[in-house]
């Protein structure tokens, strides 16, 4: 699962562009990943802010998962 | 606000607006939806633009340009300077607040009406052909009717998708892009910079638009393909710590740029996209305003014509990625396989051609001279360039 440090979003989008399987709202401002995300990594590797991260990887991260697609 | 317009528009972006305005032009009724409090904020842009692009679209007002530019310095990996100034290359530094919002208020002159913090959230499609748009606005959800949605959503286009066109796009021709807007600098207000190399921006560049002698937009975009390793706000930080030492940051934006090319389909029954939702940004510069106010204008024009007309089929639609085609489409086929080839140049191959290109007397340095001596230099990517005009 990706965690989201939504404080360090700026809601650009670049994410929900490269996600392949649609798995990621932008609200206004806050992003949330949905539970059809495959782990690909992509919105990961884009992200120019570094918003997300792999779990494992952060430990101090705000980790919102959304049960609607 | 209605339940039924013929025309819903989703963003209000210059594509968004242009696209609205035609629309109204033929007399339909048009519903423009932003999501953000207000059209033109906040700028998710570097806010260059070509004079000639500009000028085709619509007549430039002197409150939209904070300045203008004269000439092009492009800067090597090694720090050589290769200065292009030509007439017919000038562009103006936008001040996209204003522009933007003029260029809705325009839209609205023409009849359309406008919502800000409207988030749409799924389109209305009953028998799998998009008629309208579900959003919320200030706490209440609302369904809308349209004969057809005009998706001028940016890069995140999500219209597209609901609608069921395949809006997905490779990792390498995505540009991971951070600005900052930075003061108490000292540039030359005449001219933008451009920083290549595998250190400063792989995959992509760094730009410096001056806004005026002590304040500009400098940002920098990495290819997808490259960012997983670094992130863009690293190699900006890096950059301006080093170059810009003493700079104030007035802002911090970040985008993803689509430098692809356009999207195989970008209408289906009852809906259009335009601009970066449908990748209409051209692919060598990121540069997408005048392109999609280009793709609104002509997707305007043919939602018009397919509301009068009663037929808002796919094939009645697709006569505006047929125009778009001819008039940009094709170019940007073309530009997309040459920054193919000049990003596979090293930072040493780039070295060699800045120092060819200075040899060069100054009047010769057009930017077609600059990519003739880069020919010369480069027979490899002669024969990419070839295999660009043969394809």
């Amino acid at each position: 699962m990706i965690a989201v440090i939504n404080d360090r979003c700026d809601f650009c989008g670049a994410c929900v562009a490269v996600c392949p399987v649609d798995s990621i709202d932008l609200f206004e401002a806050r992003i949330a990943i949905l539970k059809h995300c495959i782990d690909c990594m992509l919105c990961v590797w884009i992200c120019p802010v570094e918003t997300l991260a792999p779990e494992s990887n952060e430990q101090e991260v705000e980790c919102v998962v959304s049960t609607t697609a | 606000m209605r339940r039924l317009y013929d025309c819903v528009v989703v963003g209000g972006g210059p594509g968004g607006a242009w696209a609205a305005k035609h629309v109204a032009e033929s007399g339909a009724t048009v519903l423009l939806l932003e999501k953000d409090r207000e059209v033109g904020i906040p700028v998710r842009c570097a806010e260059a633009v070509g004079a000639a692009g500009l000028k085709a679209v619509v007549e430039p007002r002197s409150r939209w340009i904070s300045n203008s530019i004269k000439g092009v310095v492009l800067v090597s990996p090694d720090g050589q300077e290769v200065v292009v100034e030509s007439a017919e290359e000038q562009g103006y530094m936008l001040d996209r607040k204003i522009f933007d919002y003029e260029l809705v208020q325009m839209a609205a002159a023409k009849g359309v009406e406008v919502l800000t913090k409207a988030y749409v959230h799924n389109v209305v499609k009953p028998d799998g052909q998009v008629q309208g748009v579900r959003f919320t606005h200030l706490g209440d959800s609302h369904e809308i009717s349209a004969k057809i949605v005009i998706g001028a959503d940016g890069v995140e286009s999500r219209v597209g998708r609901w609608g069921g066109l395949r809006t997905n796009i490779k990792m390498r021709d995505m540009e991971s892009c951070l600005q900052m807007t930075l003061t108490n600098i000292n540039v030359d207000p005449n001219y933008i910079h451009f920083y290549f190399g595998k250190r400063v921006a792989p995959g992509g560049y760094l730009w410096v638009f001056p806004k005026n002698s002590n304040t500009a937009n400098v940002g920098l975009g990495v290819s997808g393909e490259f960012s997983q390793h670094k992130a863009a706000r690293r190699f900006l930080q890096e950059f301006v710590q080093k170059k810009f030492p003493s700079a104030a940051v007035m802002y911090t934006v970040a985008g993803g740029v689509p430098c692809a090319v356009t999207l195989k389909k970008i209408v289906a029954d009852g809906l259009m996209l335009v601009g970066d939702a449908a990748h209409q940004v051209n692919p060598m510069s990121g540069g997408g305003i005048t392109t999609a106010m280009l793709a609104g204008k002509i997707a305007g024009r043919v939602a018009g014509e397919a509301i009068c007309s009663g037929d808002l089929s796919e094939i009645k639609l697709s006569e505006y990625p047929k125009e778009w085609h001819k008039l940009q489409g094709k170019t940007h086929e073309r530009f997309h396989k040459i920054k193919q080839a000049v990003y596979k140049l090293t930072d040493e191959d780039l070295n060699k051609t800045a120092a060819s290109i200075l040899k060069m007397a100054p009047e010769q340095r057009t930017i077609g001279g600059v990519f003739r001596a880069a020919l010369l230099k480069h027979p490899s990517l002669l024969l990419d360039l070839v295999k660009v005009f043969v394809n």
